[in-house]
């Protein structure tokens, strides 16, 4: 038994055959904003960040700690991700992974923590446009949520489990703004499926489900590594307008309905009402004659 | 500030900007040159169809008129907090605005954002904050979200972080304190329309905003963790 949700981020390191970190925690580099507000401290600041062998590539790769403040972005984890794609530009490896588990800001350093995430959303894109594909791995129980579900979206390919989660803003916080009957954060099937990865398939944000195992995301990664290579990794004018119609062409068949069940049903999926049932074999054969941008 | 009162400042010689459910969008001549002009307007909530139709006119402008300057208006209260905009994806929306104003940039697009109302969160990451440069007029609001939010969710008391927004840029909402942090390029005082021509001429082609931040004193560890990991070697403290 292997989970990824249950591992850690340095557990979940298991997945590459060799890992060596940048900035370690033996240099206790850790956030500047704690300790005013009387919040403990890690000594990586909550993300791994190094260099790694998969299979036959070399990679660089980042892994989010959920159990630190919920994988949150401060400036240091914003810097050491910044960092760890700007070496990407400069070393070239075969791709960068990012293990992402993580709210999004981290509300403490608020907005040293804004402005870190907008930095790691353009090194990614910085990446891309010097040709090294970015993957991003999606199955820890905190998700991938805030300024983090946008910079997942900016990467060339995502992985994501059936547990795992992809969205903006937490249904906690669309609670507290606009009332239970707008979104009951407690319905956790209703949560599920709006933002957990069957869903983010269906729908084309995600390009790959893989089952709950290490082995399974290590599996996804290195055929990901090695798809990204076969066409363009930079942006291009092209690809996006197919992806401003494929958005368009979202709100104009499904902006009107109101449950994601609803959404899957006008896909042409059989029985909607199965989908949260079916193991990822069983889900990817019924999903795949319907999903979106595929 | 009114939209129109602002567009006439800060293009004296003429606009066609207009407003569709508090999205901005339009040209506008600067120094004599045309200019793509968009934005939103009375601190509209960010949902997946205004993220849309600002990438619209992005892209739109990068295939009719390459190297044309692009101006992005901010006035937003951040990401609409609707259960309709997550289950559409509204991230996967908002990426894609960003994405556009990244091409458009490496297309050779100079792109220049100016907060002249309220700027937050998810509304700013991928709109000003993805430009060339951003700028804020003096009044303008910028956060991540409202202290009395904040204090709820970290559980800090509120009257703690009122005390340590006096001194530390990180929790406080004022735009001299993105500036400090880098995250803003200036603050325009006085005329907007030679401020915008020399902000254009003057756009940046890479980030800088770490080095700005750690230059000004407003985020001194970003940029020493940057050059650690790009050096191998340790974090110099600055």
């Amino acid at each position: 038994m292997s989970s990824y949700l249950e591992a850690n981020a340095r557990e979940r390191l298991a997945l590459f055959d060799s890992f060596e970190e940048f900035v370690s925690p033996a240099q206790r580099v850790v956030s500047p904003h704690l300790a005013q507000l009387n919040a403990p401290v890690a000594f990586d600041d909550g993300v791994v960040v190094g260099r790694a062998r998969l299979g036959a590539a070399t990679v660089f790769a980042a892994a989010q700690e959920g159990g630190f403040m919920g994988g949150a972005v401060g400036e240091v984890h914003g810097a050491k991700l910044v960092g760890l794609l700007r070496r990407a530009v400069a070393e070239r490896p075969d791709a960068v992974v990012l293990l992402l588990e993580t709210g999004g800001v981290r509300l403490h350093e608020a907005n040293a923590g804004l402005i870190a995430v907008s930095e790691v959303m353009r090194a990614v894109l910085d990446a891309r446009d010097a040709g090294i594909p970015v993957i991003v791995l999606i199955g820890g129980s905190n998700g991938a949520f805030g300024g983090m579900g946008i910079v997942a979206r900016c990467a060339n390919t995502l992985i994501i489990s059936e547990e795992g989660r992809l969205a903006m803003s937490g249904p906690e916080v669309i609670e507290t703004a606009n009332g239970v009957e707008e979104f009951d954060s407690r319905d956790r099937a209703l949560v599920w499926r709006t933002t957990g990865g069957k869903h983010r398939y269906l729908m084309g944000d995600v390009h790959r489900i893989v089952d709950d195992s290490i082995p399974s995301f290590r599996a996804a990664a290195m055929e990901a590594i090695a798809a990204a290579k076969q066409g363009p990794v930079a942006l291009t004018l092209e690809a996006l307008e197919v992806e401003q119609h494929m958005l368009e062409q979202r709100i104009a068949r499904f902006g009107a309905l109101p449950d994601p069940l609803d959404v899957w049903a006008a896909m042409g999926v059989a029985k909607p009402s199965d989908v949260p049932m079916l193991d990822v074999d069983a889900f990817t054969a019924a999903a795949n004659p319907h999903r979106q941008g595929a | 500030m009114d939209w129109n009162t602002l567009a006439n400042a800060l293009f004296p010689q003429g606009h066609d900007i207009t407003e569709h459910d508090q999205f901005l969008s339009g040209s506008a001549t600067v120094e004599g040159q045309t200019a793509t002009v968009i934005g939103t307007t009375g601190h509209a909530p960010i949902g997946v169809e205004i993220a849309l139709a600002q990438a619209k006119a992005i892209l739109a402008t990068v295939r009719s008129h390459p190297g044309r300057p692009i101006v992005m208006l901010v006035d937003t209260q951040g990401q609409r907090l609707r259960h309709r905009d997550e289950m559409l994806g509204i991230n996967s929306y908002m990426a894609h605005l960003g994405k556009c104003v990244d091409l458009a940039r490496r297309k050779g697009h100079r792109v220049i954002g100016l907060v002249y109302d309220q700027a937050l969160s998810g509304g700013f990451i991928t709109s000003g904050l993805m430009a060339d440069a951003c700028y804020a007029l003096p009044d303008a609001t910028i956060r991540v979200m409202a202290l009395a939010a904040m204090a709820r969710i970290t559980k800090v008391p509120e009257e703690t972080l009122t005390e340590l927004a006096k001194s530390n840029p990180v929790f406080a909402p004022g735009p001299e304190n993105y500036l400090r942090m880098g995250g803003l390029q200036a603050i325009w005082q006085g005329d907007m329309a030679a401020s915008l021509a020399s902000a254009l001429a003057d756009a940046p082609r890479t980030d800088q905003r770490s080095a700005l931040g750690l230059a000004r004193g407003g985020r001194k560890m970003a940029q020493p963790v940057i050059d650690a990991i790009m050096s191998g070697t340790h974090v110099r403290a600055a």
